[in-house]
């Protein structure tokens, strides 16, 4: 029994203990054994585990723990050194592994609890995520009623049918009991029922705008949860218990002042209409914030197609006055075309009317002149003839007052005799004059020319004028009228600021003064006198029996001929000086003794004018071409006379000193004529002086003749006198502009 | 009869054909070219425009009687006789000319017909009243006399 080497265990086998302590073991050697293999099943079951090399030595470690018990069994009973031994090595390893082990359980265990707080956190990440799917799920269905709204209101520039669609959709899409609008009225102080949803036709319920809760909702531009209590939400009738929620929200109304909408007075700069809207009661539902964030959003849009609508309603507004007056100005230029027609007809109608008998006047005063008179007789008569031009030349100066508006008159320009202007006038005003007893006088300046270059016939009637108003204004006393060149120092004159006339050597300013000791005239009507058709009072009780034309033609004659026209008086009853001063030009000869305009002497039948003056007559009329002649040779000239252009061309020669044609015919070219004569002779000293002889006065005809090269035209019918001036202002100076 | 009465008469009735405007200063223009060196003058002149107006009255007719009228032909012609009855003074024949010449330009046949009748008419009363007025010159100077101015 010594050489087992067998251990004993310290207590008998059959010890119930021991019999105990070996089922215990059995048991947890057992479980030890069954706990890897589970381990093992469900690990290679799930698929994620990060922890294998754990797992293998969790289970080196159970396993071992396991040996050991079993290995205990062996013990209970006597057993081998062997077994002890074996006992030991398990026992040995096994406190390795398990120290191991819970070495590395201190680094496990706090990583394995922390999954479980991620876990917790990812769940309530995923209930707020939740949350917010839902959030926006209502936004957008929130948009798409706002969308769908916004459409249906700006589907239409109707300012009514807009808010009507806002209130029914809104109704729609938010299910309410009632929507109503309230507007501001023209007064501003209250706002007027204007729609409603439900009822029909809303009667004009006011409300005053200055309540708390409406400020309260115009100061915020969200939808405000009123009161249903509250004098706008008390439309519905009664009877209910529960009323449901109401909202307010305010609507922008347009900026009146930027447009002139007329009815709406100026007021506060923001205006608002009130938006009320109504859950239906009794359903405990409350106004969530998406309705209330759709509500504000529809109130803009609406407001944006009130602004879009009224808009439109002052332009289509602004476009029918244009209409209107566009209309009003066409009737307006039609009328006024047609006065203006109107008047051209009168005009061209009158100038014929009153020539006629103005020419018969003339005609006939100058055959009695022909004949044997006596001397009183023949003054008388020579009155006759001059007031009658003087008269005719009014004619023409009323129809030139039209055509000096339209700016188409033109100075008549001619060398004329200044003195005899002056004696003219004096010698027509002093009958007149001696009639009232006023003494009239005249001085002209030594140094003033004798002849000058100007437009005779106007000069004359300006000096008249005024003379005349000078003589008609004064019941005594006396006129004086001074003729002076004007010097550079006196030619500015203060009371003329605007008129800087500059005198050269071919031209200077006369200066005429006409002093009276008249009525005189305020300083108040001095402007007026140069007005067409005013006349002061004071003169208008004069009877003076003007038109009151006179000083407006006179100022635009002056004006024409570079000068200016002033009136002076120191008042009622001090008399009144007029002062002119116009442009007239310098003549080269001043010492000619040959006057070739001047008046009118008597036809005489004596000494010719133009002995054996070589002229050629081209005129196809046969009575015409032989009028011409007989003027001609009256005059002495040598006729020859042809009947068509060729004739003309093949029988000119440089002995004709003059060619006279008629370029009125149609069909015969005058102008070709000129222009082949002209080609003809190249040297201007042989070149016959062409005159045309035409019944037309328009520019057309002096233009198209001036083209050609002619040097004169005439104006048929021709008189003896008119030609025999003609002839002798061409042969002198080579040219004529015109002879009508 | 007495020189002194036909010379009085012929003033008068010439002035009469001023008065009524048979006549304008053309005339006279053409009376005061009459001298010595050229006694007929006024009476060749009228002559001369008598043979010229015939002539073109008659051609205007028969222009006018054509299926297709030429009025630019016709045009000229009335500038014709505007012209020589301008050139004379006859002024009332003149005036109708200017008339004529409008409904030429507008191609107006009715107005044209109507004016050529106005025409005609007017010229026979002028010739004769010319030509009576010429026979008092021939009655004056025959009697010995001389024309009054």
């Amino acid at each position: 029994m010594d050489s087992c080497n067998c251990i004993e265990p310290q207590w008998p086998p059959d010890d119930l203990l021991m019999k105990y302590q070996y089922i215990s073991d059995f048991f947890i050697a057992l479980a030890y054994f069954s706990i890897p293999l589970e381990l093992i099943y469900f690990v290679k079951k799930s698929a994620v585990f990060p922890y294998r090399w754990v797992l293998v030595q969790f289970g080196a470690f159970i396993v071992l723990c396991g040996a050991t018990h079993l290995i205990n069994l062996w013990t209970f009973t006597m057993h081998t050194r062997t077994v002890a031994m074996v006992m030991t090595t398990a026992k040995v390893f096994t406190a390795v592994v398990s120290c191991a082990t819970a070495l590395m359980l201190v680094h496990i265990i706090p990583d394995l609890l922390s999954v479980k707080t991620r876990e917790l956190f990812l769940k309530n990440k995923a209930a707020e995520l939740d949350r917010e799917m839902g959030l926006i799920r209502t936004q957008e269905e929130t948009g798409r009623h706002v969308r769908m709204l916004t459409h249906e209101i700006r589907s239409t520039l109707d300012r009514h049918t807009i808010l009507k669609t806002t209130l029914v959709e809104l109704g729609r899409t938010l299910a309410l009991e009632e929507c109503a609008l309230w507007m501001p009225t023209r007064t501003g102080l209250e706002l007027q029922l204007s729609y409603t949803l439900r009822q029909q036709n809303p009667v004009g319920y006011t409300v005053p705008i200055h309540l708390p809760v409406i400020n309260q909702v115009f100061s915020s531009s969200h939808a405000v949860k009123i009161s249903p209590n509250c004098p706008v939400a008390r439309i519905r009738p009664a009877g209910k218990y529960m009323p449901g929620e109401v909202v307010a929200v305010r609507v922008p109304l347009l900026h009146l002042s930027n447009f002139q909408i007329n009815d709406w007075p100026e007021l506060s700069t923001k205006r608002y209409a009130l938006m009320v809207l109504m859950l239906p009661s009794d359903s405990a539902r409350q106004w969530h914030v998406h309705e209330l964030e759709l509500v504000e959003v529809v109130a803009d849009q609406v407001a944006v197609a009130l602004s879009h609508a009224a808009i439109l309603e002052e332009s289509m507004r602004a476009r029918d006055l244009l209409m209107e007056q566009n209309v009003a100005l066409d009737l307006a230029r039609r009328e006024a075309e047609t006065a203006i027609r109107a008047r051209n007809d009168f005009l061209a109608v009158m100038n014929h009317e009153m020539r006629t008998p103005m020419h018969a006047i003339i005609a006939l005063s100058s055959l009695l002149q022909e004949t044997e008179l006596t001397p009183e007789q023949r003054l008388m008569v020579e009155t006759i003839l001059k007031s009658s031009n003087l008269l005719s030349t009014l004619i023409n100066d009323v129809l030139d007052l039209s055509r000096l508006e339209d700016g188409s008159l033109q100075l008549d320009l001619g060398t004329f005799n200044l003195f005899a202007v002056f004696r003219e006038v004096l010698n027509l005003i002093k009958p007149i004059a001696s009639v009232k007893k006023l003494h009239v006088s005249l001085n002209l300046a030594p140094d003033l020319p004798e002849y000058a270059i100007g437009d005779e016939k106007h000069l004359m009637q300006t000096i008249l004028n005024v003379v005349g108003n000078a003589v008609k204004f004064s019941k005594e006393g006396s006129i004086s009228i001074t003729a002076i060149v004007a010097k550079s120092e006196l030619l500015r004159d203060s009371r003329t600021p605007e008129f800087f006339p500059v005198p050269s050597d071919n031209h200077f300013y006369l200066r005429v003064q006409v002093k009276d000791s008249g009525v005189g005239i305020s300083p108040q009507d001095i402007p007026k006198l140069f007005t067409k058709f005013a006349q002061t009072q004071s003169m208008a009780t004069r009877n003076s029996g003007g038109s009151g034309l006179g000083l407006a033609i006179c100022k635009r004659f002056v004006n024409l001929m570079e000068g200016h026209i002033w009136i002076e008086s120191d008042g009622l009853g001090k008399g009144c000086t007029a002062i002119f001063m116009v442009k007239l030009g310098i003549p080269e000869r001043l010492n000619e003794p040959k006057l070739p305009f001047m008046p009118k002497v008597p036809t005489n039948h004596g000494p010719t004018a133009f002995p054996g003056l070589k002229v050629l007559v081209m005129d196809e009329n046969g009575v015409s071409r032989m009028v011409t002649k007989g003027l001609l040779v009256h005059l002495g000239c040598d006729v020859t006379m042809v009947s068509s252009s060729e004739e003309c061309l093949h029988v000119v020669s440089h002995e004709h000193k003059v060619v006279f044609m008629d370029v009125c015919v149609p069909g015969m070219d005058g102008y070709e004529v000129a222009i082949r004569i002209n080609e003809k002779f190249t040297k201007r000293h042989e070149r016959p002086i062409i005159v045309a002889l035409t019944g037309n006065t328009d520019k057309v005809t002096k233009e198209n003749c001036m083209r050609v090269g002619m040097d004169g035209v005439i104006l048929k019918p021709v008189s003896l006198d008119k030609m025999r001036s003609v002839l002798t202002d061409l042969l002198e100076h080579r040219v004529l502009l015109e002879a009508i | 009869m007495d020189l002194i009465q036909l010379q009085r008469q012929l003033v008068d009735y010439r002035t009469s054909l001023y008065h009524e405007g048979f006549l304008d200063e053309q005339f006279t223009q053409l009376q005061s070219l009459q001298d010595e060196n050229n006694p007929d003058f006024v009476v060749e002149v009228v002559s001369l425009f008598f043979e010229d107006s015939e002539r073109l009255l008659n051609e205007l007719s028969k222009a006018l009687e054509q299926q297709i009228i030429d009025f630019k032909r016709m045009d000229a012609q009335v500038h014709q006789l505007k012209g020589s009855s301008s050139s004379i003074g006859a002024h009332r024949v003149q005036k109708l000319c200017i008339v004529f010449r409008n409904y030429c330009e507008a191609h107006n046949v009715e107005g044209c017909l109507k004016c050529l009748q106005q025409v005609k008419h007017e010229y026979g009363i002028i010739k004769t009243k010319l030509e009576s007025m010429f026979q008092l010159e021939q009655q004056i100077l025959n009697a010995g006399g001389s024309i009054p101015v």
